[in-house]
């Protein structure tokens, strides 16, 4: 991976921003055709591409290391769980944890939050109790707290959106009252890219005395997070969207409200005591794991943290920033486009409606081109009844992204307008 | 999954622009005497077919709606090809149709113009955009009372 800078101004002119990232090389999928065309990868809100370091660390640990973790006297098992807890650790650091007993391992965002709504939640919640939600959520950060609120008869509320796709402060402020137990609210928007001021809502929530767990799924990859300096209580993402493997993730929770919280798996691994009259539970973050972990998950969730870093979260957000700034510019260009989501503070993910081609036709029209996005409600179809739209298209950003795959993007809908003779719209 | 890429062109054909700009029978019918909602959660595609059937025929077919080029236009071409057939008729056709898009080899009769459907074989995301419409008029006949999805 090198740091390319000077580099030539791109085919229409536009002035070349930030310092481009050349890290394409170490995604191998990237260099695979699809339908015969340079492969252009939008899709990374869904899920990232992973780098070779990635796939060769789960080689590696089941070539070398594979034995099950915190139970042989073996020393393989030995060595296994050492890999483990350093994952552990890598992923503390990653998010400036304070402590390692502080990441619990899950299947991935989703996981993570059902945990959170099963444990803490079914503990702490009673009948009338409040959780503030927004608009913006993924179906995965509002249908676990419906379900709690069927189990203990809690109230979900709803902060709106603007128009642009930014949080309504005003009113999440007015809904903010001594009822409010929890506020589970996403870092970043997967529908519109808008980026949510979670340190200062955190400490509105907390002032109303609310546990705040924060759904980092589209952060984690594109800026630095610090769960210390945001202050919440929970945050929670997933290695998939991160250059990890899928069926990995982490929930950071504080160590105070951990302790505090009962299982809510049962089985092995997450015992320290067991009799038919009794058990006890292991202390976090094993309380929390029942069963055999993703152990190649986790140490292939290390290797693209590592790759991350080695590459440089501040250099991947300043790239993606230019890039999305160009993407914005150029698909705002098209005549009969419409941006969804024009926040001021955004990251990678762009957002748009073609005037007279249904996102779906869409898709299959860019597919065809080589050129991959999401097209749909995004799990998150509430938002998407706020605007009144079933769906958008959307291009979402990853480190590896270059300009060519905005020109492609742009490109294809081109074409597509051609095909549905509708470039003379809007 | 060709390598060359698939015809766009075999999948949006005129007709299809068509009948998606201008869908035939788009109308509520308020004298229905059969009804059912369809829905695909994946796309959010969404419709209502509506039928008015006597002595065993379909006298009248509508629906109304909002989905993508493919559903719109399999809907409206759906309304165009069942009006007046006996009902017996138009459920072999959801089956022959069905096959159409799904099945190696197709079944071979005369489609009429909802041959034009065909290329959404080489699509297999999209089949169930075409069929979405057939599932929800089944529905509708057989009085189903959950809405029709295709997921």
């Amino acid at each position: 991976m090198t740091l390319l800078t000077d580099l030539p101004v791109s085919g229409n002119g536009q002035p070349v921003g930030a310092s481009q990232l050349d890290v394409a090389a170490d995604f191998p999928i990237l260099a695979r055709p699809v339908h015969g065309r340079r492969l252009a990868y939008l899709d990374n809100g869904a899920t990232t591409q992973k780098p070779l370091a990635v796939i060769e660390a789960e080689r590696r640990f089941y070539l070398e290391s594979n034995a099950n973790i915190h139970r042989g006297v073996h020393w393989l098992s030995q060595h296994a769980t050492e890999l483990y807890n350093a994952a552990r650790a890598t992923v503390q650091r990653f998010i400036n944890a304070a402590h390692a007993d502080e990441i619990v391992f899950t299947r991935g965002t989703t996981e993570a939050i059902n945990l959170v709504a099963q444990s803490w939640g079914r503990a702490e919640l009673r009948a009338g109790d409040e959780i503030l939600v927004t608009t913006m959520e993924h179906h995965s950060n509002i249908v676990p707290w419906q379900l709690l609120c069927e189990q203990t008869g809690a109230v979900l509320k709803v902060v709106p959106v603007s128009e642009a796709g930014e949080l309504d402060l005003a009113a999440f402020d007015a809904l903010l009252n001594h009822r409010t137990q929890l506020v589970a609210i996403t870092h970043v928007s997967n529908a519109l890219g808008s980026i949510n001021p979670v340190a200062e809502l955190t400490a509105r929530a907390h002032a109303a005395g609310a546990v705040v767990l924060v759904d980092g799924a589209q952060a984690v990859a594109h800026q630095a997070v610090d769960v210390q300096a945001i202050g919440c209580d929970f945050y929670a993402f997933s290695g998939h969207k991160l250059y990890g493997p899928t069926g990995i993730g982490a929930l950071y929770g504080r160590r105070s409200i951990l302790n505090a919280m009962p299982p809510w798996q049962g089985g092995g691994d997450m015992i320290r005591t067991v009799s038919f009259e009794r058990s006890t539970y292991a202390e976090p973050p094993q309380r929390f794991e029942a069963g055999t972990p993703n152990i190649a998950g986790a140490i292939g969730l290390a290797a693209a943290i590592d790759y991350v870093r080695e590459v440089g979260i501040e250099r991947i957000a300043a790239h993606e920033h230019a890039l999305l700034e160009y993407a914005t510019a150029a698909v705002d260009a098209i005549r009969g486009v419409r941006l969804v989501g024009t926040a001021q503070h955004k990251a990678g993910i762009l957002s748009f409606l073609v005037d007279g081609i249904h996102p779906h036709d869409l898709g299959t029209i860019l597919d065809a081109e080589g050129v991959a996005i999401r097209a749909g409600h995004h799990c998150a179809m509430p938002l998407m009844t706020r605007f009144g739209i079933p769906g958008t298209a959307r291009a979402s950003l990853a480190m590896y992204n270059t300009r060519a795959d905005i020109d492609a993007l742009v490109a294809a809908i081109d074409k597509a307008q051609d095909l549905f003779g509708t470039r003379n719209h809007g | 999954m060709n390598d060359t890429g698939p015809d766009l062109r075999e999948l949006y054909q005129e007709v299809i622009f068509d009948h998606n700009r201008q869908p035939r029978n788009y109308r509520p019918m308020p004298e229905a005497d059969h009804q059912a909602d369809g829905h695909n959660p994946l796309c959010g595609d969404q419709l209502t077919v509506f039928l008015r059937i006597e002595d065993g025929v379909v006298k009248d077919v509508s629906f109304v709606g909002h989905g993508c080029a493919i559903s719109t236009a399999s809907a409206s071409l759906m309304t165009e090809a069942i009006k007046g057939k006996p009902v017996a008729e138009v459920e072999a056709l959801f089956h022959d149709f069905h096959a159409l898009l799904t099945e190696t080899p197709p079944p071979e009769r005369d489609f009429g113009k909802l041959a034009v459907l065909a290329g959404v074989r080489e699509f297999p995301v999209r089949v169930k955009c075409a069929t979405l419409a057939w599932h929800t008029l089944h529905n509708a006949i057989v009085g189903a009372q959950d809405p029709a999805r295709t997921e």
